[in-house]
């Protein structure tokens, strides 16, 4: 491998030419050396995979560990954008494990996931949305998309999902758009994290006293997770499911405010929405980071020997850009059929809320287009502050006007 | 053409029921795939071969 020089060195770029397309250097990459050796910030050396078909091949590979002490920061960074899974989060964080452990996390949430439920859950949120909309009317006639509609409908999604009494939604809330727009030093992540922490002890406490119909009662009366494992599979859903559907919500209008013709399609014909809502998940691919995965044996692929410790990060920005899976792939283009992207990752990890966030985006585009027909961004889309330095990219803010 | 469906490796994503839901569900206990009729009619084929390539643990297979 001598003879290779290393494109990536100090983890993954993180200037883009444009804030919709992945930084040029990995579609570079991917015509040339579609796995490419890179060194993380912590000075490993790894892979990084940025064309469709090998991602799909490592995700599927069980020689590929996901433990996450094998794991890298990928952005250099002094900021608390990334927490020590082991160190400052509580047990139970099982994207970060290997079978048969992971399988006994996975196993108890998945009935609580399917897409017949999620379905079920539609009223709820577009209920949920109505009061969003409602709450935008009350200030006028502009208002901030990602405080005052994104992160309230999602926070308050999984909240209902979970079961968060309504004495507790509001403190809840305004943690969680505290965690979001945190690119500050370690100390208030920390704190924020405590607090959330704190609050879920308490609402865990309050199944116990007070069973529900709701996730967390399920948990809590199965007797199946230890109490702390509890808080954290709990911590794991709110991060995973919350963060996510924000800035999709956010960043996809974002997008669809960028691109008149293509938002003109889908107000002309509402029934493009779940085609538009695959499309803005693969063309944002918001986990920006991608996914890492470790070889714990020697794995040949794609003409590189990938050595046992040598961890690949899975470009998932990149490998849903690729050409050869999307034609044209740097359109974005309400009208293909996205689906398939490996925005939601793949394998025996893939997410395992994606059934809710597509009911989530999509009552939330449909909502905001039928309630605004002349929704627009209030400032020039190039003033938008970009979510660069954060682990889910989006947007800071969002001046809208209707 | 008969689909066979393994719950012992399914993880419950749910998107064979999102791809040919006439054909495929989830259990209402664990989520897993429950297989509604095995031998799917000659223009499902296409659309089932879909489900068996988005599965993302393997879990799904279209045999003789």
């Amino acid at each position: 491998m001598n003879d290779m020089v290393c494109p990536i060195t100090n983890g993954l770029p993180k200037v883009r030419e444009r804030p919709l397309d992945p930084p040029a250097i990995f579609g570079q990459l991917r015509d040339d050396r579609p796995i490419a050796p890179m060194t993380f910030p912590d000075g490993a050396r790894g892979w990084v995979v940025t064309s469709f078909a090998h991602a799909r091949t490592i995700l599927t590979d069980s020689r590929f560990s996901s433990q996450g002490s094998l794991k890298h920061l990928a952005f250099a960074s002094e900021l608390a954008t990334e927490l020590d899974i082991e160190k400052d989060l509580p047990p139970g964080q099982f994207e970060h494990m290997d079978p048969p452990e992971h399988t006994r996390f996975r196993k108890l949430l998945t009935g609580e996931f399917t897409l017949r439920r999620m379905k079920a859950m539609v009223p709820q949120i577009e209920r949920i949305a109505a009061g969003r909309v409602a709450a935008m009317r009350a200030k006028g006639q502009s208002a901030d998309l990602v405080r005052d509609f994104s992160v309230p409908m999602s926070a308050q999604v999984i909240c209902e999902l979970l079961g968060v009494p309504e004495d507790a939604r509001g403190r809840f809330e305004e943690l969680s758009f505290r965690a979001l727009s945190l690119d500050v030093k370690a100390e208030e992540s920390k704190a924020v994290l405590d607090a959330i922490v704190n609050l879920l002890i308490e609402v865990a406490m309050g199944k116990v006293a007070e069973p529900g119909d709701d996730l967390l009662t399920g948990l809590v009366t199965g007797g199946q997770l230890e109490p702390a494992e509890l808080i954290g599979v709990t911590l794991l859903l709110l991060v995973a499911g919350h963060e996510t559907s924000a800035n999709m919500l956010s960043l996809g209008t974002y997008a669809l405010l960028r691109e008149p013709e293509q938002l003109a399609k889908l107000r002309a014909d509402e029934s493009l929405i779940d085609n538009a809502v695959e499309e803005l998940l693969r063309y944002l691919t918001i986990v920006h980071i991608g996914v890492q995965r470790t070889p714990t044996e020697d794995v040949e692929l794609a003409g590189v020997t990938l050595r046992a410790g040598e961890t690949a990060l899975i470009h998932l920005p990149s490998v849903n850009r690729d050409p050869e899976r999307f034609p044209d792939p740097d359109r974005l283009d309400i009208t293909r059929g996205a689906i398939g992207h490996l925005t939601f990752s793949h394998g025996i990890h893939q997410c395992l809320g994606q059934q809710l966030a597509r009911q989530e985006l999509k009552v939330g585009f449909t909502t905001l287009l039928r309630e605004f027909p002349d929704l627009r961004l209030a400032v020039d889309p190039d003033e938008i502050p970009m979510r660069e330095n954060m682990t889910i990219y989006g947007v800071h803010e969002l001046p809208v006007a209707w | 053409m008969v689909i066979e469906a393994d719950p012992e490796l399914c993880v419950g994503s749910g998107m064979c029921a999102l791809t040919v839901p006439d054909l495929f569900d989830q259990s209402q206990d664990d989520g897993t795939v429950v297989v509604l009729r095995p031998v799917p009619a000659d223009p499902e084929l296409d659309d089932v071969r879909d489900a068996v390539r988005r599965c993302p643990s393997g879990a799904l297979k279209l045999t003789d």
